[in-house]
């Protein structure tokens, strides 16, 4: 009687104990630093430098992110994160937020637990080759040997292209972009495939880029984006508005460079929420009223970071296609700051 | 004087629980197991509410799901419009495979090794002291990327042996390339196709290879027990050998000759070597960095194995005139065999176990498939690391319950 009457309580405390917090934001704030997942190696978007100073397209948004909670861009740790253990790195806590060129899907949306929280590049998946192989289209891949990133879309999208144009292929798995570019570069694989986005990157590293051709056919879409865990919609509402924020900032034609002056004389209301000068937006997301404007002071606008990391004037030479403001022929929107 | 006989009546009071040496490890041990219960419920329930607040349940429903991803290695038919069940069934076909030819070559160069390390001749011994200690004292993971880069950086690509002026071929028959040795295939051209079981169709002309050689060989002993039994009986042992030959290579050629057999040379098309197998360069890394690495602990053991069995032994065998090879073969090696076996399973079980370090080389075992893609692509981290836990954890009890079976028949026998 007695041993059972043991068991249950500490069966009972055992139930009682453990349960998972969601209020990221006051976990952030309480430690100090943001946390954000990253790639581990992608030069434009994600990478450290011979200091191990990260810097990149990517890096820039998690410093907004920063900016935006803390004032102070430079309150955050980045942790790289393999294309396999991204998701449960942010899934477990180990990061607040991932920005690592990750493709926002149904499924990863719906089952995965995480929340997506916008895009920020608007990518589709292409092909490298060696241009002494002669090949000028993804059409002519038929029996080649293809690099691959695991637990990426782009496997799943290799796969079904292949399929659909009846044409075979022989995978090698690689575990990250710089694997592939390894593997790829000792003739391992006749082509690499991952966003063109991350090919453009990863050429521009290459000691003779022209070398080496990307193939036009862009197979898939790959809206890129910012994730956070699913359950905590305040944090990604933060991530999300901070991401608008900078869009915003491009399209009224906020820099980092007139922005304090527009802080003090803008006569444009949305220019004036947006800069937390009227209303009350930031109290709305339990952050500051200049919330917005320290995640533009830290890198500047979308088109200001764009044009600094990725740009057509950077080694990486991406032209902003897709990646245009909506008044430019491109998809970018914020939706409105009211 | 019936009161002294009577024992005197005891009863049972609760603190005897604690304090009488008969029950006390039971209280102890009742308690430990309360303890245990309690620790694993609450990680269970800690998982369970976790999960639920993540929005996460726990369901294997995945493993029927199409899977979609290619596999460049397999054994059983698969293509990416297959279940991840069978894509899992893919990757444990993998680790088996590596497991077992890992194993097949570890004891061939452990035993080798183990022997020669004892040889009287300085520089072999030397030699292979060198081969185990580098093997040993080195982690298995850098050796299977020491091999793979050799593999991959010092042999040329597949485009080399294109066109007019291209490369020969090893042989006219093999190719060496940075991404795998294309090797010849046999083909058949009258076969008797093969037999579809669900899960993998069954070759049935390699079939009818193997009965017919499990047949000839159980003729063999036959006719070898039937020698013995002449040469216990008249003392002289009839020559069997050519019978021998005649009844294992006869019925084999026959066969091969009526099912055609033939060689499929590897020639290159387009981009890669097709016709032949292209065995990758992940598999042959692995499986040479497995063997050798298990060889050198394997070597110790036959070493310890054979210093285990007195020296008295093999005097006794010189002095019945036998030569050294037999006296290793006939009178140590079986004697050491008892000690041998116990460690060499723990051997196998490393070697299976550390095939899954194959994720390193891109060699899509269990770990790549199970628990690299599909975990990756369904987020299922937990179901996919508990079935590959259990999957890891019967092979291991599989290899160890044979290999027992296998001890208790070598073990001396005590009559």
């Amino acid at each position: 009687m007695t041993k059972i009457a043991i068991l249950g309580t500490l069966t009972a405390m055992g139930l009682a104990a453990g349960a998972a917090s969601a209020a990221t934001l006051d976990d952030v704030k309480a430690r100090g630093e943001l946390i954000c997942g990253v790639n581990p190696g992608l030069t434009g978007f994600a990478a450290p430098d011979a200091s191990g100073n990260w810097s990149g397209f990517d890096i820039s948004l998690c410093r907004a992110i920063a900016g935006a909670v803390f004032g102070d861009g430079n309150k955050v740790r980045f942790v790289p994160t393999t294309s396999e253990t991204r998701f449960t790195a942010l899934a477990s806590g180990e990061v607040d937020v991932l920005v690592r060129n990750s493709t926002w899907t149904f499924s990863r949306d719906a089952d995965l637990g995480l929340d997506f929280a916008g895009v920020n590049y608007y990518d589709g998946q292409g092909f490298m080759v060696h241009q002494d192989l002669g090949v000028t289209s993804a059409k002519e891949l038929d029996g080649a040997t293809i690099c691959i990133q695991t637990g990426t879309t782009t496997e799943l999208n290799l796969a079904d292209y292949f399929a659909v144009n009846g044409m075979s292929y022989t995978p090698v798995a690689v575990q990250s972009n710089a694997e592939g570019e390894q593997q790829y570069l000792a003739g391992a694989c006749d082509a690499y495939t991952t966003d063109a986005s991350g090919l453009a990157a990863t050429r521009a590293a290459f000691a003779t880029p022209a070398d080496h051709i990307i193939l036009p056919e862009i197979i898939s879409k790959e809206p890129l984006g910012p994730a956070t865990r699913q359950g905590d919609s305040q944090w990604n509402d933060i991530v999300r508005w901070t991401l608008n924020a900078l869009v915003a900032a491009e399209e009224y034609g906020v820099t980092s460079a007139n922005i304090e002056e527009l802080s003090a004389s803008s006569q444009n209301p949305e220019v004036r929420r947006l800069l937390g000068t009227e209303g009350t937006l930031g109290e709305m997301l339990g952050l500051d009223a200049d919330w917005a404007a320290n995640a533009i002071s830290v890198g500047g606008n979308y088109g200001e970071i764009f044009a600094a990391t990725i740009g057509e004037q950077t080694p990486i030479g991406l032209a902003r296609g897709l990646n245009a403001q909506w008044t430019q022929g491109g998809l970018l929107y914020a939706p409105p700051f009211r | 004087m019936a009161d002294a006989v009577e024992k005197p009546k005891e009863s049972f009071r609760l603190s005897m629980l604690i304090y009488d040496t008969r029950y006390r490890s039971m209280t102890i041990q009742l308690v430990v197991f309360a303890l245990f219960v309690a620790i694993a419920a609450w990680l269970v329930d800690n998982t369970v509410r976790n999960l639920a607040a993540l929005g996460k349940d726990f369901d294997f429903g995945f493993l029927s799901v199409r899977a979609g991803y290619d596999i460049a290695q397999r054994l059983v038919p698969y293509t990416q419009d297959s279940t991840h069940l069978r894509a899992l069934i893919v990757g444990l076909m993998n680790t088996l495979l590596i497991a077992v030819m890992g194993c097949a070559l570890a004891t061939v160069v452990g035993i080798a090794v183990g022997v020669l390390r004892l040889s009287s001749n300085w520089l072999v011994a030397r030699l292979m002291t060198v081969y185990v200690e580098m093997f040993r004292n080195v982690p298995i993971l850098l050796w299977i990327l020491l091999f793979y880069t050799v593999f991959t950086e010092a042999s040329p690509a597949p485009s080399v042996f294109r066109g007019d002026e291209g490369r020969g071929l090893l042989f006219g028959l093999f190719a060496v390339t940075n991404r795998y040795t294309a090797i010849p295939a046999i083909g058949v051209d009258n076969g008797f196709g093969s037999l579809d079981l669900g899960l993998f169709p069954v070759n049935l002309s390699l079939l009818a290879v193997v009965v017919v050689l499990a047949i000839s060989l159980f003729v063999r002993s036959r006719l070898n027990r039937h020698a013995a039994a002449i040469q216990a009986e008249t003392g002289r042992r009839p020559v069997t050998w050519w019978k021998s030959l005649l009844i294992v290579v006869l019925p084999l050629v026959i066969l091969l000759w009526v099912m055609g057999v033939h060689l499929l040379v590897p020639t290159i098309s387009g981009f890669n070597f097709t016709g032949g197998v292209n065995v990758p360069n992940s598999f042959m890394a692995l499986w040479l960095a497995l063997s050798l690495y298990t060889g050198a602990f394997i070597a110790e053991i036959v070493r310890a194995g054979i210093l285990a069995v007195s020296r008295g032994q093999s005097e006794a065998a010189f002095a019945l005139g036998l030569r050294p090879g037999r006296t290793m073969s006939l009178v140590i090696l079986p004697q050491a065999l008892r000690v041998i076996i116990p460690p060499l399973i723990s051997q196998f079980l490393n070697l299976t176990k550390n095939s899954s370090l194959a994720i390193a080389v891109g060699y899509l075992d269990l770990r790549g498939t199970l628990g690299g893609i599909t975990l990756n692509q369904t987020g299922r981290e937990l179901e996919c690391v508990l079935l590959m836990m259990l999957i890891y954890l019967a092979i291991s009890l599989v290899i160890s319950a044979v290999m027992n079976v296998y001890n208790s028949r070598v073990r001396l026998k005590e009559r």
